[in-house]
């Protein structure tokens, strides 16, 4: 409660990192732009037409669509591991990912089966995007309303992976009878991608995760509470149940449509809440809320930026890159800390 | 501020039935005084505190805090009144004590938690009356049993109560942190004027600090200063006598 003011420094460290990142990342891709030609792009004063509707039709969009998604996830990643009193929670403990893929996988391999029926052109990425939010708020519902019944957060975690197991198998099913063609193209979809969305899909995602923010801002306090556990958290005025459904609700917002948008992206979620942790060390959502959207920014940005594997013209999966990047990167903190703060 | 516990039966509801766990208890805690509930495992001490705190309903009888039901209180309105030191230990290890004692203040912050000058005000007040200042920016998970639970008092406190209800307080501390503590608590309630009520299997020591004491069983319960329960025997009948005996001359149990 004393040191806000060493907080400041970090958050505009962060901030410029940002921002630092921001430029590489639009600096960088398969097709070679020189960066005063980007800049010169950028400022509006470009003579190159295909320079110009590369940068701002694709690389500015995906930058954005980076950002969104690491801070999402991240946000997303904190809610759950406080309400679940768990440090391996991330966005997807509640089946969101799974019903993501179920809806998917239905469109793609199950559409497959019953193209008569499907006449529509499954490779367009709008139904794909409808076809996976619907799987991950069906899935997200089905958890809501079990939610109502029980008492234990601990039972509803637990009721959120089988609901992921369900829809794991039923995946499988789908695969194992359909065309290898179509199986890739699932494969595709599984890799995650950054690089598909429009300007007004971006402006939809943005409203989206909007509301998911502002309902983890106004959950700030019960957050804390949280940490205490549940009993205390209402012995200190909180409405258990409420902050509850708010919390999972916020959660389902960012997780479910950043993966109906840009595919499963595993890790970012789960990781960048301990790495945040690092930095800020401190238990208090005031901080930690702020600290993990930008920081969570700043590591999807990195892990893009590599994904475009510079001097190369080929574009490495992102959800693969987000593990084998982070994942050594949480096992040296761990090493090196001895434990897992929470 | 006198809570008053009417004739209330404790236990668990369930569509088919109500398990009754204790029948008919009365008392009633008066302001600047300790009180310790005593009874043989399984009788509902806890039960009966998380009652009181209107964690579960009483199956029957009255609850009242200033002659209102607790019952038709707000979450939010009780906890000005009531705060809590429960036995299960707090979900995040890694908050420091002093982000600990200041989670007490939730009732009386705004949206965001902010802390005014008055709260931490009441903060450093809370941890000056429980000493624990050299411990204010250590991490929970470094501390030990005793230290922990004086921190979980210092809340209690910063939460600023006319009542604290505390869930077996000495339960993993040995002697000498137990006397420490429930001194503690007897200083804090005489002091402050606080009501304080705790569960305990430390009769002898409750016995010797306690300003009452209340003594649980299935049937009826015991309300009284300890000097008055001894004199009319109701220590005796608390546990199987083939197994131990009360002495009423030292206020102490003897394995027969």
């Amino acid at each position: 409660m004393n040191q806000p003011k060493t907080y400041k420094f970090y958050f505009l460290a962060l901030v410029i990192l940002l921002v630092v990142l921001f430029f590489v990342n639009i600096s960088l891709g398969s097709v070679f732009i020189p960066i005063k030609e980007t800049f010169a792009t950028l400022f509006g004063n470009s003579s190159n037409t295909s320079w110009h509707y590369i940068i701002w039709n694709y690389r500015i969009p995906k930058a954005f669509t980076a950002i969104f998604v690491g801070s999402g996830l991240s946000l997303s990643g904190l809610l759950m591991q406080t309400l679940f009193r768990n440090p391996l929670a991330g966005p997807f403990v509640l089946g969101i990912s799974s019903g993501s893929s179920l809806g998917a996988a239905l469109l793609i391999m199950g559409a497959g089966l019953l193209t008569s029926i499907f006449s529509f052109d499954i490779y367009n990425n709008v139904t794909l995007i409808i076809a996976s939010s619907l799987g991950s708020f069906l899935v997200l519902f089905a958890v809501l309303s079990v939610a109502i019944k029980i008492k234990d957060t601990m039972s509803l975690l637990i009721i959120g992976l089988m609901f992921g197991s369900i829809t794991g198998a039923v995946v499988s099913v789908l695969s194992y009878f359909t065309t290898a063609e179509k199986l890739q193209q699932y494969t595709y979809w599984s890799f995650g991608s950054l690089g598909d969305l429009s300007w007004s899909q971006l402006a939809l995602l943005t409203g989206i995760l909007s509301i998911g923010i502002l309902l983890s801002i106004i959950s700030i306090k019960p957050l804390n509470a949280f940490l205490l556990g549940e009993n205390y958290a209402q012995s200190l005025g909180i409405q258990i149940k409420k902050s509850r459904y708010i919390i999972i609700i916020a959660t389902g917002l960012l997780a479910g449509s950043i993966t109906a948008f840009a595919g499963p992206i595993a890790f970012i979620g789960l990781a960048t809440p301990h790495l945040t942790r690092q930095i800020f060390n401190t238990t208090d959502h005031k901080t930690l809320v702020p600290a993990v959207l930008i920081f969570g920014a700043v590591i999807m940005l990195i892990c893009d930026t590599i994904a475009q594997f510079p001097g190369s013209e080929s574009v490495l999966p992102i959800n693969a890159i987000t593990s084998i990047i982070g994942a050594p990167v949480v096992i040296w903190l761990l090493i090196k800390k001895q434990k897992m703060v929470f | 501020m006198s809570i008053k516990v009417e004739n209330i039966n404790i236990g668990y509801k369930s569509k088919k039935q109500d398990t009754v766990i204790a029948k008919n208890i009365s008392f009633s805690l008066k302001k600047g005084e300790i009180t310790a509930i005593v009874g043989i495992n399984g009788i509902g001490k806890s039960t009966l505190l998380r009652t009181i705190a209107n964690v579960q309903p009483p199956l029957k009888g009255s609850i009242t805090i200033d002659d209102n039901q607790i019952t038709k209180y707000s979450a939010l309105d009780l906890a000005s009144k009531i705060s809590l030191v429960l036995t299960e230990s707090i979900a995040s290890k890694n908050l420091t004590v002093i982000e600990l004692i200041a989670l007490g203040r939730q009732p009386y912050t705004n949206w965001l938690g902010t802390l005014t000058n008055i709260d931490k005000k009441k903060i450093k007040e809370a941890i000056e009356l429980v000493e624990i200042s050299d411990l204010q920016h250590k991490r929970c998970f470094e501390l030990s049993d005793g230290q922990l639970q004086r921190v979980m008092i210092a809340r209690a406190l910063a939460q600023d109560t006319p009542i604290i209800l505390l869930d077996e307080p000495t339960s993993h501390l040995d002697l000498y942190h137990k006397v420490q503590i429930l001194k503690l608590l007897k200083n804090i309630a005489h002091k402050t004027n606080k009501t304080i009520l705790y569960t305990t299997h430390e009769i002898a020591i409750a016995i010797q600090l306690c300003d009452k004491i209340c003594i649980l069983n299935t049937e009826e319960s015991f309300f009284d200063t300890p000097c008055n329960l001894i004199k009319q025997n109701h220590f005796e009948k608390l546990f199987p006598t083939d197994t131990i005996k009360f002495d009423s001359g030292t206020g102490s149990f003897k394995i027969a």
